[in-house]
């Protein structure tokens, strides 16, 4: 007998690393369960609904790339581990999801395990799609399957590189962080709210971009269980506004008809929509019946204000425009300001109603990172064609005229004029965004 | 051997204007539509994108939304004993190109027609006898009423958001609007544009005089605006960009702001833009026609066959398409027959400078194309005309259109014309100076014409349209009384001294400085085939299933700014193309 042998604590650390190795082994190993109810073998898929579902989940966005087959894949989707390229899930047999059975189907969209065990890194939303209900998946695979075209299109591997590319630890990620649970009723709320809630945490996924992640990119919150919920987030280079009842940068001031104007037409008395969220209303939410606008306002209306330690205020006030009618205004921010932008937005940062979004009270302005405000100034806005609202009105981008630090100083102006308060926006903070857009500064 | 391309239902040549109401109104009753643009696409952003937009260099002297000369251009020439020389550089009228044509860069003028002008020589000869018409003026009526229009010129200024201020709702005069202004069938989509300094002054003076001012009607929104398709405006900000530039902010009605997205958003709409249209191709018989001939961006030529063909181009370029297509009978000015290139006109434009002492201050930088007063109580037949000797008559107004240094800052005569005299006066006058105009009706004359230049041709090897044509003796007597009009109106401002241009007897039409782009006529509407190329509907008399649309059709110039009548007149066509020519294709009216 050795010495090594007789030492307890070294034989219980092997068993312990053992008993870990195996513990790993078994959880990444596992090809876990998506839990379809065996009722629904009864029920008769509806391909038709399913294509309304795949307009809510907005599939089509990230499955097609730019001048690409429908639903074929291969649009680069940033991620902080690098590009990852959509896959294909036209049912074509060797690239696409045509060998899918339905639990496979399920598994990929509940718990982003492919059929050979390949776990999905979460760009793919399913900790929002683990809330749809079976018969909405059913539905939607037999649109997927039945009503779509294949083709034959092989995915990308991602960009990114090893050993950040080993897939097996975002099993140990979806062990920590993925809530596996449906959407939960709640039976104190009516009906209407229930499915708004059930469409926002599901499959209109607002929470990927709109509620803030951890250190892990785990979203904090994905059942609207605390006030992280849609408490408004930071993304490339965006930063989706705060969708609770926040006064400053929330939907407080908003009615909720307001809100299912926006994500009807893509603009409302108050704002318009821009960046990613501008695709999300192209694509998807113009497309959704009015009841189901009507729901979702109603859920997001309800949702109570994060807490304000940090946030901006909004205090509406006329002393900016007076200011600038006495020609006291004479901050270099200011000045930029009457130079490149109330023609449109006006000296009273009220913009005008439908045409031009009020920058005074508005929550892009007004969120805590200032990324969408400088990447709207840096690169411009281009609204989505809609059938409420077809002209796709554009701002330009005055990336190319205005150097950081101008940009900043005239970010800076905005955020803290005509009664917005909020901290002033930094050179730097200008390079990064601009770095991100890959926009060149002005030549001098 | 050209490449043919699949059939299309209905094939729009041009894409201003005229060209895409034709689209969207025909796409929408379900037809294939394509429309084929010589020039490039174009849109608000980054076309027209603030600032790069408002450079005077590009726009106003270097003409950056017009048509290029070195490709294509018109001879012109005064009577037909004269040699034709091409018009190389841009002067007197301004042809657009690209897609929304000359609809990018007007003003926003937005007028209708006064109902006599649409049957001016029954009007004429009733009021003052068949002598009354000099000879040689070939004045004919239209053989469409106003009343026939009216629910098109509405619908226009919906499209628009027109700006305005109705002084006639069926028949109610009202105050604040045009008091000679025929019945409208509402209100105007917007209220009337915030007048600057000048129109001011002009509307205290000419109400002082005795005359009736109000608002030009404007197609620069006044407020946030959406129309009846759903397109979005902003309310104009008064930038003083308006003629010669695209507008930066969505206020200017022009086919992109008003039309084009949603037409854009309809699968059974196509456009191709670097399409130079050669000919209209016909059948043997010559009364059908088949196809378009066009040369694409890379020299090829292209046959795209269509049931239906639709000339929107430009004027000058629906007119000489007729005259290379063979269609239609070209005019003679010898023994009077023929319609094609018949009733060329334009339209006379006086334009004096008010200068006022420093107790006047007129902001310069500022302006809007349409906004302004105006009075018409010498508009066509407001006013007799047995003593005076003329026919005709015109609009005059005071309008504030934003100025810059590059498009000519006006100064008191006898100033220097340049170096630090030049600058000084500058600095004294350019915050003291209005302008008013008259812009007056020029009459169909026996001997203004078009037909195709023997000698030049463009850069397709096709013959150049020639223009021959000079101010006649009826219209010079009308301007010389409109310019004692505006003697009198800019004392009554309180100017302290007037600079500028009026058309007397004696003067030949000067080629050179800016006058109007109102050009009309040469393939005239009317009632009868032997004076006329289109009937009321617009449809050709000898092609059934062609139409020609703009103001080639006018059977004379009007005095008012054309915009709104073409656009009225093209609504019109539309909608009997829809209600009766498509349920029963050929000739609308037996000849």
């Amino acid at each position: 007998m050795s010495r090594l042998t007789r030492n307890p604590w070294l034989i219980a650390t092997v068993v312990l690393l053992v008993a870990i190795t195996i513990a790993v082994f078994t959880i990444v190993k596992r090809v876990p369960d998506p839990e379809i109810a065996t009722t629904l073998a009864q029920r008769t898929p509806d391909p038709a609904r399913g294509q309304y579902l795949a307009i809510l989940g907005d599939c089509a966005f990230c499955h097609t790339r730019p001048d690409g087959q429908a639903l074929a894949g291969g649009r680069p989707l940033d991620s902080p581990l690098g590009i990852i390229y959509s896959s294909n899930i036209t049912p074509d047999p060797d690239t696409g999801i045509g060998r899918y059975t339905f639990k496979d189907f399920a598994r990929v969209m509940r718990l982003g395990v492919t059929p050979s065990g390949t776990r999905l890194y979460p760009a793919m939303p399913y900790t929002a799609y683990a809330k749809v209900s079976d018969e909405d998946l059913q539905d939607l695979f037999a649109y997927l399957q039945e009503k779509i075209a294949p083709v034959h299109e092989a995915s990308r591997a991602t960009d990114i590189t090893w050993p950040l590319s080993i897939r097996w630890p975002l099993a140990l990620w979806s062990g920590a962080f993925l809530d596996r649970s449906r959407f939960a009723v709640d039976g104190s709320q009516d009906a209407q709210w229930n499915r708004g809630g059930y469409l926002v945490q599901g499959l209109l996924h607002c929470g990927t971009c709109h509620t803030p992640r951890g250190l892990f990119y785990e979203e904090k919150d994905v059942s609207g269980k605390t006030n992280w919920y849609l408490s408004g987030s930071e993304l490339d280079s965006e930063s989706p506004v705060n969708l609770r009842g926040n006064e400053a940068d929330g939907l407080g001031r908003w009615s909720a008809a307001d809100i299912a104007d926006l994500l009807k037409s893509g603009s409302n008395a108050h704002s318009a929509v821009m960046g990613t969220m501008a695709d999300v209303v192209r694509n998807s939410t113009q497309y959704m019946t009015d009841q189901d606008l009507a729901a979702v306002a109603a859920f997001l209306k309800s949702l109570s204000p994060a807490p304000d330690a940090g946030r901006a205020h909004f205090n509406p006030s006329d002393s900016t425009l007076r200011s600038v009618m006495a020609g006291d205004e004479k901050s270099a921010g200011g000045l930029l300001y009457m130079d490149s932008c109330a023609a449109c937005h006006r000296l009273s940062g009220g913009g005008e109603t439908l045409a031009f979004p009020a920058l005074a009270g508005n929550s892009s302005v007004l969120s805590e990172d200032p990324s969408s405000l400088i990447a709207v100034i840096l690169q411009g806005a281009r609204a989505p064609s809609t059938t409420g609202a077809p002209s796709g009105l554009t701002m330009p981008g005055f990336g190319w005229r205005y150097d950081d630090a101008d940009i900043a100083q005239l970010a800076t102006f905005v955020r803290s004029s005509w009664g917005n308060q909020v901290a002033p926006v930094s050179s730097s903070q200008v390079s990064t965004v601009r770095k991100r857009l890959d926009l060149t500064p002005p030549v001098h | 051997m050209a490449i043919v391309e699949k059939p299309v239902d209905v094939l729009i040549v041009g894409f201003g204007w005229t060209g895409a109401i034709m689209a969207i109104e025909l796409a929408r009753a379900g037809l294939n539509v394509l429309a084929l643009e010589r020039g490039e696409d174009a849109s608000t952003v980054p076309n027209w994108a603030y600032p790069k937009v408002t450079d005077e260099i590009a726009q106003s002297a270097r003409n950056g939304l017009l048509q290029n000369l070195s490709k294509s251009t018109v001879t012109i020439r005064y009577t037909k004993n004269d040699r034709a020389l091409p018009y190389r550089q841009i002067g007197s009228f301004k042809p657009g190109t690209g897609v929304g044509g000359a609809g990018i860069h007007w003003s926003g003028v937005h007028s209708r027609v006064m109902p006599q002008e649409l049957n001016l020589k029954s009007h004429v000869t009733a009021r003052y006898g068949a002598h009354f018409i000099p000879a040689g003026m070939n004045l004919q009526d239209w053989g469409i009423s106003y009343d026939e229009l009216e629910p098109h010129f509405d619908h226009f200024e919906r499209v628009c958001g027109t700006s305005g201020k109705a002084g006639n709702i069926r028949g109610q005069k009202l105050e604040g609007g045009n008091a000679f202004e025929a019945p409208r069938s509402q209100e105007f989509p917007l209220p009337p544009l915030t007048d600057p300094p000048t129109s001011v002054l002009f509307a205290k003076a000419t109400r002082e005089l005795g005359y009736h001012p109000s608002p030009l009607p404007a197609a620069n929104a006044s407020r946030p605006y959406t129309n009846p398709y759903g397109c979005q405006l902003g309310p104009c900000n008064f930038c003083g960009f308006c003629s010669d530039y695209g507008c930066i902010n969505y206020s200017k009605a022009s086919p992109q702001t008003t039309i084009l997205p949603v037409l854009y958003r309809m699968p059974n709409f196509a456009l191709r833009t670097n399409a130079h249209v050669l000919k209209v191709n016909t059948d043997k018989s010559g009364k059908v026609a088949t196809s378009v001939t066009y040369v694409d961006a890379q020299g090829r030529e292209i046959e795209q066959p269509a049931s239906m063909v639709i000339l929107a181009a430009f004027h000058l370029h629906n007119v000489r398409l007729m005259l290379s297509s063979g269609i239609g009978k070209p005019y003679d000015p010898g023994t009077g027959e023929g319609t094609v290139g018949r009733n060329f006109c334009y339209q006379l434009l006086n334009s004096i400078n008010l200068f006022f002492d420093k107790s006047v201050y007129i902001n310069q930088f500022m302006g809007s194309g349409g906004v302004g007063q105006a009075i018409d109580d010498f508009y066509g037949d407001n006013f007799d005309h047995a003593k005076l000797g003329f026919i005709g008559g015109g609009v005059i107004w005071g309008r504030q259109t934003g100025n810059g240094p590059v498009r000519g800052i006006p100064l008191p005569s006898g100033s220097p014309g340049w170096g630090s005299g030049w600058k000084a006066a500058v600095k004294e006058n350019f915050l003291h100076t209005g302008r008013i105009e008259s812009q007056m009706s020029n009459m169909a004359y026996r001997n203004c014409y078009l037909d195709l230049d023997p000698t030049y041709r463009d850069a397709y090897g096709t013959p150049l349209l020639r223009m021959t044509k000079n101010w006649q003796d009826n219209d010079l007597r009308m301007s010389e009384f409109f310019g004692e009009r505006l003697s009198e109106i800019g004392k009554a401002m309180g100017a302290t001294s007037i600079a500028g241009r009026i058309l007397k007897r004696g003067d030949n039409w000067d080629l050179r400085p800016y006058q109007s782009t109102h050009i009309n006529g040469g393939t005239a509407m009317g009632s009868d085939p032997k004076t006329s190329v289109v009937n009321k509907y617009l449809q050709s008399w000898d092609v059934s299933n062609l139409f020609v649309l703009g103001a080639n059709v006018f059977a004379h110039g009007i005095g008012y700014n054309p915009t709104g009548l073409v656009g009225a007149l093209a609504y019109w066509a539309a909608a009997n193309i829809r209600s009766s020519y498509l349920k029963d294709p050929g000739p609308m009216v037996r000849r």
